[in-house]
């Protein structure tokens, strides 16, 4: 695919995005905004993790736990009433520079917290830090260890989170307050400004999903997908697997971090099961059915799904759904279900064509 | 000094119910290099199939009864959901598992329901226990440590001096080699997930009294099963026990530490990640044992 | 190419799916002229908190049917809409906006925990929305949210009640054990915040997880610790556990649950080991103890019958507090002569002397719990089967 068809996809896409917005405006049911917001932050986890495990050709079962960290750094960090630290010489300094602010809780009551942007800093900082410091010996295992590998620590994370303190333990954190973002421009759950939230959604993931699609047909991109191809040939190619393993496992633990850390201000809360390893395996299983090595598959799939779980659709089946689809297409069609759609699509144009 | 001891016991106990579980990956994986995450899935239906049993046979026979369906279970899964894959990457087998584990718990939920059950202690009731130098163990941890012995030690009879069994170690150590020797390796396969779904079945029915059983048990004795199989060494059933026995020493120790007991667990996946890290083959686990191929 | 071709058929899915949505959901508004009073429910029917919201689901729709099958309420049926939160708050989140926007609920009941309670009462209050809750914490409704209410009785009380039996055992040291989820984290804070005044000193405290197999190493460590007494506070079956290894340790000090116990399976799990535990609970669970004109008497018996025929299995507290939810609301808009919102709340908030399965209700503008000491009722367990204990 070319520059041009890229520009084309991205275009198309977002003008998918804003018929959704029209059509659901035209008929008053704007409600079903909400859930195609929370499905675009899921989505963007989506994206990351099918440039792991589609172009790098590696699994990663723990990147819930990445997303819970980005939400838990930043929910705790915008919850946590520093007043005490905030009197402190380091203190006054860090409230000049406008790392904490006041404001009041949901009952009045006066707090001194980070700003929301340095808790977001933080958040990306710590995941990016962990990332690394796990996918670096991790990396250099082969296949189902890798899997074990972060899996185990998909895991260690669950298990902090639901036994400490800090973070609410079972109840998780609540009362995280809304995001300025900029003037006019507020993440958060309530109704008054859900379209621009609607927006603020989108554009971020289309924006992940560009800087993702570039980044596949770079230089970068075609020596992960010789890594997924055969990493031997790649090494003896000259390629240093390694650090572009290491590299594409880093930015996508840091973009779940980050839809973690925006999806949190927009629900005003997370609690441990966003790092526990069904979501984890959730995950795999949307970019799975994307196709894998498909971004924009993967995209469409996982809003799809996710915004049908968000909405209940599936009743108490919601697991069993994901596991049958896990199933069937690898059993059925291993490559994703709409490359076999895809490629009828073309034979049949081609053929009417000629 | 006899509290140590009952840390040791306790770890014992937890030790043993991970390592009959882990006993059960490494035939699969040995014979099959699949991953086998559904592994816990079997422990909880040999339990709820025993339960259910029990309401119209004595206990002996809802035991064997449920290991002989549920290995049916096995074998059945492993020819509708394996045998004719066409994708064999490693990442496609753990999909595949996961998936199945997800289905075969949502379809216990709703064939049984979220009640928890359990079988009765097979000697004794809910209080005795015997007595050592001050501690005290349950004598249904002796059955569990019992099972395990007897597993590893047929198994063992099993893969060097029976036909079938050679055969299996033959598939594992080459598959294409095996395949030219005239080894049907597909049924070798179906063997293997129905061994390793028996050995699952008698994992629950003797942890049943002690852990009890509920639908959605399966995953995270997976979880442990596998840590245990890891650290052990895959693709060896001694190996496997020796890890289950150390993760749930770790387990106990970490307790008697002064580590809060929320953290026990994340104590467990800590030395499973480690030893991932600095020796990926695991503490017992032999190069050539299949725990380095790559698929 | 193919990637776009298929990229954009999904697409073009989301978009037809808005918009049969939005048709099907046109073409349904035109039909009744009496619309169904709708009621919202969250409970998590599956996930790690199934055997809460197993039997709450079942006990709501039960009375639902019950209550249309004589008419409905104010001449109206009442449409329950059920959604499984699986226990996860982002679902419980997203699943109150849909109640409230789009289903547009008069009242949501549930959810079952704490977690999602705590993470949906911001939602309800902002959107002026009544929630009866079924979770237990003291956080639900401290501090007080004007549309946020609950109806399992007070941890805080639960304690009270076992401090004050201990002091008549003579009790002074204990150890606590709690459960790693909602319920046992809001007991453990309650039960450490009022040991002092009590006069009861904590000598270990540990928590477990609902997966556990074995808890012997725990139980060692509270053992060495030297209690007096073992406060067990959980609500998942694992508790059973904290009994039967404390027997098999040999350690014969009493033995005091939560109102959590309350369910014959645990009891049936712990088996030999569960006899003389005490525990506070409401009376639902000896409901044939108590005397004929006991004002509990006739909901507990009708609402446990009713429920053992339905669904062949024993009550537990947790379908009770479901119960106990549905019937406020059902009687609040029946006070109330309408179905407003507010009106519906203000009623719910002055309801006194509301006789549920949890005790006698007595709302007021700061205690939206409205149970006091006396829901409780100390109980043990005598071969196999919960009766009221008496001090010896």
């Amino acid at each position: 695919m070319h520059k041009s068809r890229t520009t084309l996809t991205v275009i198309s896409l977002a003008a998918i995005v804003v018929v959704v917005q029209l059509l659901t405006h035209c008929a008053g049911k704007e409600y079903y905004l909400t859930q195609m917001i929370m499905a675009a932050y899921y989505s963007i986890v989506v994206l990351g993790l099918c440039l792991v495990m589609g172009y790098a050709g590696q699994i990663s079962l723990g990147h819930a736990a990445f997303f819970a960290m980005g939400g838990y750094t930043s929910a705790i960090l915008t919850t946590t009433s520093f007043s005490a630290a905030a009197g402190t010489g380091a203190g006054r300094i860090l409230r000049g520079l406008g790392v904490f602010v006041e404001r009041a809780d949901l009952y009045g009551g006066q707090l001194v917290t980070v700003n929301p942007w340095a808790a977001f800093l933080m958040a990306m900082l710590l995941t990016a830090a962990v990332a690394f410091l796990i996918g670096y010996p991790a990396l250099r295992l082969k296949g189902h260890y890798l899997a074990m590998a972060t899996l185990g620590f998909g895991l260690i994370v669950y298990r902090i989170v639901l036994g400490s303190e800090f973070a609410g333990s079972s109840d998780g954190v609540t009362g995280v307050p809304e995001w300025r973002i900029c003037p006019g421009l507020v993440l958060g759950g309530s109704t008054e400004y859900r379209v621009a939230n609607y927006y603020l959604a989108w554009g971020v993931t289309l924006l992940v999903l560009v800087l993702l699609l570039n980044l596949v047909r770079s230089r970068v991109g075609r020596a992960l997908r010789s890594i997924h191809d055969g990493e031997l040939a790649a090494n003896a190619m000259g390629i240093n697997t390694a650090r572009f393993k290491l590299q594409a496992f880093v930015f996508s633990a840091v973009l779940a971090a980050a839809a973690g850390c925006l999806l949190t201000h927009y629900n005003g809360g997370i609690g441990p099961s966003e790092a526990g390893a069904m979501k984890s395996i959730r995950y795999v299983a949307l970019v799975a059915v994307g196709g894998m090595d498909n971004l924009l598959g993967g995209l469409v799939v996982s809003t799809v799904l996710t915004f049908l779980s968000l909405r209940g659709y599936f009743g108490t089946y919601d697991h069993a759904v994901f596991g049958v689809i896990l199933i069937a297409i690898i059993s059925l069609a291993p490559e994703g279900p709409l490359k076999p759609v895809a490629a009828w699509f073309k034979g049949f144009t081609v053929r009417k064509g000629g | 000094m006899s509290e140590i001891l009952q840390y040791i016991f306790s770890g014992i106990t937890n030790g043993g119910i991970y390592a009959i579980v882990a006993v059960g990956f490494s035939v699969v994986y040995s014979t099959t290099g699949v991953l086998n995450l559904a592994q816990g899935e079997f422990v909880m239906l040999g339990g709820m199939v025993a339960i259910s049993l029990l309401n119209v046979v004595p206990l002996p026979v809802a035991v064997v009864a449920a290991v002989a369906i549920v290995t049916l279970c096995g074998c059945i899964l492993e020819m509708l959901f394996f045998r004719h894959l066409r994708s064999h990457s490693i990442l496609h087998l753990i999909i595949i598992t996961i998936g199945l584990s997800i289905v075969i718990q949502e379809v216990a939920l709703h064939v049984w329901d979220e009640k928890v059950r359990s079988l009765p202690y097979f000697t004794g009731d809910e209080c005795s226990s015997i007595k050592l130098a001050g501690a005290a163990i349950s004598p249904q941890v002796l059955w569990v440590l019992g099972a395990v012995a007897v597993v590893v030690v047929v198994l063992q009879v099993f893969l060097k001096y029976t036909l079938v069994g050679r055969a299996m170690r033959a598939c594992s150590a080459n598959p294409d080699a095996a395949m030219l020797a005239g080894i049907n390796i597909r049924n070798m396969r179906t063997f293997a997930f129905a061994v390793s779904a028996a050995m699952g079945a008698i994992a629950g029915c003797v942890i049943s009294p002690i852990s009890m059983t509920q639908y959605d048990m399966g995953a995270s004795l997976t979880i442990k099963g596998f840590a245990a199989a890891i650290v052990g060494g895959l693709g060896n059933p001694m190996a496997a026990v020796a890890g289950g026995l150390l993760v749930g020493l770790v387990e106990a120790f970490s307790v008697m530490s002064g580590l809060p007991a929320a953290y026990k667990d994340a104590a467990a996946f800590a030395i499973l990640v480690l030893v991932l890290f600095v020796r990926p083959r695991g503490l017992f686990g032999t190069r050539d044992a299949g725990s380095v191929r790559e698929c | 190419m193919r990637t776009l071709l298929g990229g954009l058929a999904g697409v073009l899915a989301v978009v037809g799916m808005v918009a049969s949505g939005v048709v099907e959901t046109f073409a349904k508004e035109e039909l009744k002229a009496e619309p169904p009073i709708k009621i919202g429910a969250l409970f998590a029917v599956t996930g790690p908190a199934a055997n809460l919201g197993g039997p709450e689901a079942k006990t709501a729709e039960m009375m639902v049917r019950k209550i249309n099958a004589a008419g409905g309420v104010l001449g109206r049926q009442i449409e329950l809409i059920v959604k499984d939160t699986a226990g996860s708050p982002e679902k419980a989140v997203s699943f109150a906006k849909q109640l409230i926007e789009e289903d547009r609920v008069l009242a949501i009941i549930g959810p079952s925990t704490s977690g999602e309670t705590m993470q949906i009462k911001p939602i309800c209050e902002e959107r002026k929305t009544l929630l009866i809750s079924c979770a237990a914490a003291e956080v639900i409704v401290n501090p007080v949210a004007k549309y946020v209410f609950k109806t399992p009785q007070k941890d805080s009380q639960a304690v009270t009640w076992i401090f004050n039996t201990m002091k008549d055992m003579g009790i002074t040291k204990i150890a606590v054990v709690t459960g790693n989820d909602g319920f046992g984290t809001a007991g453990k804070k309650q039960l450490e915040e009022l040991a002092k005044p009590a006069g009861m000193e904590i000598v270990a405290s540990e928590v477990y997880d609902k997966q556990a197999t074995d808890l012997t190493d725990i139980i060692t460590k509270i053992k060495a610790a030297r209690p007096q007494a073992v406060v067990n506070w959980s609500i998942v079956p694992a508790q059973s556990i904290v009994a039967k290894n404390m027997r098999q340790l040999g350690m014969d000090i009493p033995l005091f649950q939560s109102h959590g116990f309350g369910n014959l399976k645990y009891v049936a799990q712990a088996g030999k080991a569960a006899e003389g535990i005490l525990f506070p609970a409401g009376r639902l669970l000896v409901v044939d103890e108590l005397s004929e004109d006991h004002p509990q008497k006739k909901v507990l018996a009708e609402y446990k019958k009713d429920y053992e025929a339905t669904y062949k299995d024993d009550v537990s507290t947790f379908g009770g507090h479901a119960y106990d939810a549905l019937a406020i609301v059902v009687e609040a808009i029946r006070k109330a002569g309408n179905t407003q919102p507010d009106k519906v709340r203000d009623v719910v908030e002055g309801l006194t002397g509301f006789v549920g399965t949890a005790g006698t209700f007595n709302f007021k503008a700061d205690d939206h719990t409205g149970l006091d000491l006396s829901a409780f009722e100390m109980l043990t367990v005598k071969d196999g089967k919960f009766t009221i204990y008496k001090k010896k």
